[in-house]
């Protein structure tokens, strides 16, 4: 049954089916539409229609069914699609997942209001990315670089040190010879207090707080809402890039957490699930908030997305890494044997790969030989696994001299590349130095992959 | 009469309308008030199931649906290459201009530019007879392309009765006329799922040479021919696709993005223009379409972009030339078949994925061939398709990857295992294969030398045993092998980094000429013939061999040669002959 009071529509609810509810008797609701779901004592929860016909609408509450009764329960189509206020204000402040104020402070004055779905960016507008961001983190710089305006995930697993990374990428980003402006936005999504806190705190430290916006669903706070956590933070980074001309890192953390929200509103509405009963439609939801990181041509900032996501039993090929590597460009993968080892940061470079690398990088970016120093050492540590493996089999007494040659080079790769401690920022041409020393384990010949000009320059080889 | 209805539900790209009794399948609606692009996929009493192209955000029920009579088609005509578009061939150029950075919705333009003016010739006069699909004149559409005016297909044909002279003219201009018929103007339309006919099919025998020696030396493919392309992600099947629309040697190159990156799509478009194509000197840009319908586009438009990609195919095969057709990824397209199923609530088979996946992959893939056109002058045309496979965790056992190999002749595996080792193009040597490989031999034998399938089965021979041997090495170490078998691996270690890798980043090692391409592949069998023997019956050892300073050249070849230096390749032949006589001191004959 509809009344009305006020001017304003309100329906009965018929059925409550996990985070869903029916209501009846809709006239003039829209897809998409934001709801507000009232109870009988006043309390007030948000929804958006995922369907609606015949009458019938049926609504995600974002905040949970819990405690709401079928009985006294009022619905209200409020005759538009969820919008989130920004303005410059909202640097330095902290949100919930929905994107209201939790610092206790008041709502930012808004300057617009914005659709928190975002359109996609027409790619004939994106401008193709190539400007080199410096972490200070050498594997990273070195080996998987990142480039304004692009997505690198860290695939991790339960436990690992990406929170550190994170953190850390997020202390040290800095773009050689700029002054533009550049700000951090965070969302936690389903995450522990102390991981926020974490972040947080290091934001503090680092006095990068008053130019970051952060978005907290921690782990006991709804996990519908988390399937809005993402799409608040990257209207936000949006409008700060794209508005306000600033180059904005974003890091989501835990997508993983994202993926299983929808996955309870997928089997709420008893759909068809394709793999590991996720939705068939997962990759396409992904890609509407992975694909929100670029840059646009006639416009100064930049979106650069880090999200995070724990791999379940650290398996690459479960469906959330899995489709995440699909719609990103590249992926930063942890490795638990390095994280076993006590090796920080412990990723797994040959799993790793940043697809837009080879255009931030050589003359003019970095230096000219990086490209191939970088290659030479994927193909060195290469190289240096296979031995080992065979080591483990045959003994030492059965490698040949120049396999023995490749096993010291798997050793300094990793204890003088990779191994950096967490407020360790080194620059480029460091980190290089080190590349050229790992593989000058190696004698002359067997460097085929990088020029004669780089070697005479670079090259010296070691006992 | 156009039908005129309501909506009732809305659930994401899926909408229904009652009110639709004169609806047909496949007609193309206006959904709404916004004006959405929508297509009928299921009619039940005088409900229409329509699958929205464009974001259903905030439609309501009550709003108006009407149909437009006509099924989902594309327009055809000079002003197509060089652009980029949606799935349902709306220009992103101009959309941009509509609404900004951001793709907005019920945005309506032309395809090409309507008033453009063409200079044509005409090559019919009046009077003479003309079928279906027959040319009547050309225009310069690009400097690499010359644009065939032609009939529609089904046009019923006859004698014509006026044609204007030589000169400029736009699209709509009415270039001839036939008695009875509407008058023949630049363009035409034609539905997207219907396949253009043609008069006459013949078996692909010519090579397309992509520049890529592990596909054109080892799995090559045929103009007119299917392959597919599946991998893990960062496998490097982009990397791969780029490179086969860059260096194919067709004329027309059409590349699809169907549900990938954004950014991939870009890069297309910054990088092409700036390529010259190797055999005439003229922008890439110049013979290449793109279709992006990225992840995040609408996903009902991401099924519709493989349609229109090869209708515009088959639009230039007719005029008598080779197209080639790049779709990344037929995943993405499966997926979004997938969506719109479960949205229809229909049965679903494996994996979720609708029952009909195997036949409509099988009735895309059938679009490829060599083909006689219909109508007057004769004109051989082919359209080879080439579809990325994007396997859920890898696994090549998942639906669309088990379909897709059903219908497809040359299969290139790309393998997570060789990516992580930096070995690219990833195509594994012993998954892949060719089905081609006896139709194209001739082509070899006659164009390059007649000795090429030969040194093709050697070389692939010594990457088979490799493949045995390693088993033996990984229980037993490298040393319990006997020093010709240990040569087979070193041969195997040079055949993969000196011919089967090849750096895409490399200005020179890019694109490979099939004349270099031999010459690597001789001198590689050569090099594994003159071990052989010396090992035999020279009295060297292995490490001797090792030892030449030759292998690195040998190794380094493919990015120092040049395609117009192959007389370097000839001085480290000389150069291996010396080194091999050096270490045995008498002649070898081999």
């Amino acid at each position: 049954m509809t009344t009305t009071q006020g001017g304003v529509q309100y329906s009965k609810i018929a059925e409550i089916k996990g985070p869903l509810v029916i209501v009846d008797d809709v006239e003039n609701a829209a897809f998409d539409e934001l709801v507000e779901v009232e109870t009988r004592d006043g309390e007030k929860r948000l929804g958006k229609v995922l369907e609606v016909g015949n009458g019938k609408a049926i609504v995600q509450v974002f905040e949970g069914t819990t405690g709401l009764s079928v009985s006294g329960t009022n619905a209200k189509f409020v005759g538009k699609v969820m919008e989130m206020p920004v303005s410059r204000e909202v640097l330095g402040r902290v949100f919930d997942g929905l994107g209201r104020p939790k610092d206790n402070l008041p709502d930012p004055i808004a300057d617009r209001f914005i659709d928190i779905n975002g359109e996609p960016m027409n790619p004939e507008q994106r401008e193709y990315p190539k400007d080199f961001i410096q972490t200070g983190v050498s594997v990273i710089d070195g080996m998987i670089t990142l480039v304004r305006g692009q997505k690198l995930p860290i695939f991790s697993g339960s436990g690992m040190s990406h929170n550190l990374l994170a953190a850390q990428i997020a202390r040290q980003a800095a773009v050689i010879g700029t002054d533009d402006e550049f700000a951090v936005v965070f969302a936690a999504i389903g995450v522990q207090y102390s991981e926020a806190e974490y972040f947080k705190r290091s934001l503090e430290e680092s006095g990068a707080l008053k130019r970051s916006v952060l978005f907290l669903n921690l782990a006991d706070d709804p996990a519908i809402e988390r399937i809005i956590t993402p799409r608040v933070a990257l209207t936000v980074a949006e409008y700060l890039a794209f508005d306000l001309g600033m180059h904005v890192l974003v890091i989501l953390t835990d997508m993983t957490n994202y993926a299983e929200a929808l996955r309870e509103i997928s089997a709420a509405r008893e759909e068809v699930p394709g793999r590991k009963g996720y939705p068939g439609y997962l990759y396409t939801d992904l890609s509407t908030i992975y694909e929100r990181a670029g840059k646009l041509v006639g416009k100064k900032g930049s979106v650069t997305q880090v999200p995070i996501l724990s791999m379940p039993s650290d398996d690459i090929t479960h469906p959330i890494p899995d489709l995440t590597g699909y719609i990103t460009e590249g992926q930063i993968v942890l490795g638990r044997d390095l994280f076993r080892q006590g090796i920080y940061p412990p990723v797994n470079i040959l799993m790793s790969l940043s697809r837009l690398m080879k255009d931030g990088i050589g003359e003019g970016s970095t230096r000219a030989d990086h490209g191939e120093i970088s290659n030479q050492n994927y193909d060195a540590y290469s190289r240096a696994q296979e031995v080992r493996a065979l080591a483990g089999i045959v003994g030492k007494a059965g490698l040949t001299e120049i396999d023995l040659k490749y096993m010291d080079v798997g050793d300094v790769f990793e204890k003088e590349f990779l191994s950096q401690s967490i407020d360790e920022n080194r620059n480029i041409e460091e980190t290089l130095t080190i590349l050229w020393k790992v593989v000058s384990q190696l004698p002359r010949n067997e460097l085929t992959k990088v020029k004669d000009k780089y070697m005479d320059k670079y090259y010296q080889e070691q006992g | 009469m156009a039908a005129q209805g309501r909506i009732v539900w809305v659930s994401g790209p899926a909408v229904k309308a009652d009110g639709m009794a004169d609806a047909k399948m496949y007609e193309t609606v206006v959904v709404g008030e916004a004006k959405l692009v929508g297509e009928v996929i299921r009619l039940t009493g005088d409900v229409a199931f329509i699958q929205v192209y464009e974001s259903t955000s905030g439609l309501k029920p009550g709003e108006p649906v009407i149909g437009t009579g006509n099924p989902l088609s594309v327009l055809l005509g000079p002003g197509i290459i060089g652009q980029l578009y949606d799935g349902i061939q709306r220009p992103l150029r101009e959309l941009s201009k509509a609404s900004g950075s951001f793709i907005g919705r019920g945005i309506t333009t032309t395809p090409v530019d309507m008033t453009k003016e063409y200079h044509f010739v005409p090559v019919v006069k009046v009077g003479d007879e003309v079928v279906g699909g027959s040319v009547i004149g050309t225009v310069k559409e690009t400097d690499l392309i010359d644009h065939s005016i032609m009939l529609p297909p089904d046009h019923p044909g006859g004698k014509i009765a006026s044609v204007v002279p030589e000169g400029d003219y736009n699209l709509e201009t009415d270039l001839a006329t036939i008695d009875g018929t509407p008058a023949i103007k630049m363009y035409q339309k034609w539905p997207v799922r219907k396949p253009r006919p043609y008069k006459d099919r013949y078996d692909p025998t010519v090579p397309l040479l992509t520049g890529q020696r592990v596909i054109d030396t080892f799995f090559p493919i045929a103009k007119g021919g299917t392959g597919s392309i599946p991998g893990a992600f960062g496998t490097g099947k982009t990397v791969t696709l780029h490179q086969i629309a860059k260096w194919a040697d067709s004329q027309v190159v059409v590349y699809i993005g169907c549900g990938e990156r954004g950014n991939e799509m870009t890069e297309v478009l910054v990088e092409f223009p700036h390529l010259t194509d190797p055999r005439s000197g003229k922008p890439l840009m110049d013979r290449t379409v793109l279709v992006a319908n990225t992840s995040n586009m609408p996903v009902a438009a991401r099924e519709a972009s493989i349609y229109t990609g090869v209708t515009i195919a088959e639009y230039y095969r007719d005029m008598g030339k080779d197209v080639v057709l790049v779709a990344d990824s037929t995943s993405r397209w499966a997926e979004a078949l997938r969506e719109m199923s479960g949205r229809l609530e229909e049965m679903p088979a494996e994996e979720g994925y609708p029952s009909y996946l195997a036949s409509r992959l099988a009735e895309f893939y059938e679009r490829a061939g060599r083909v006689r056109a219909a109508g007057s002058p004769d004109r051989d045309g082919s359209v080879t398709l080439v579809g990325a496979v994007s396997p859920s965790g890898g696994d090549f056992t998942e639906p669309v990857t088990t379909h897709t190999m059903r219908f497809i002749k040359t299969f290139w595996a790309l393998d997570a295992k060789l990516a992580y080792s930096r070995h690219y193009p990833s195509i594994n040597w012993m998954n892949s294969y060719s089905g081609y490989l006896a139709d194209i031999a001739k082509w070899w034998g006659s164009n390059v030398s007649e000795d090429w399938l030969d040194l093709r089965a050697e070389a692939y021979g010594v990457l088979q045993r490799e493949d045995t041997l390693k088993e033996i090495v990984r229980l037993l170490g490298p040393e319990a092998l006997p020093d010709e078998e240990k040569l087979i691996l070193e041969v195997a270690r040079m055949i993969k980094i000196g011919l089967l890798q090849q750096n895409s980043f490399d200005d020179v090692d890019t694109y490979c000429s099939p004349e270099k391409q031999y010459k690597l592949l001789k001198l590689l069998v050569e090099f594994y013939k003159k071990g052989q023997a010396v090992l035999r019956e020279g009295g060297a050892e292995l490490a001797d061999i090792r030892a030449m300073s030759v292998i690195a050249s040998l190794l380094k070849a493919r990015m120092d040669i040049k395609d117009d230096e192959m007389d370097k390749l000839d001085q480290i032949d000389a150069q291996m002959q010396e080194q091999f006589q050096s270490i045995t001191g008498v002649k070898i004959t081999s």
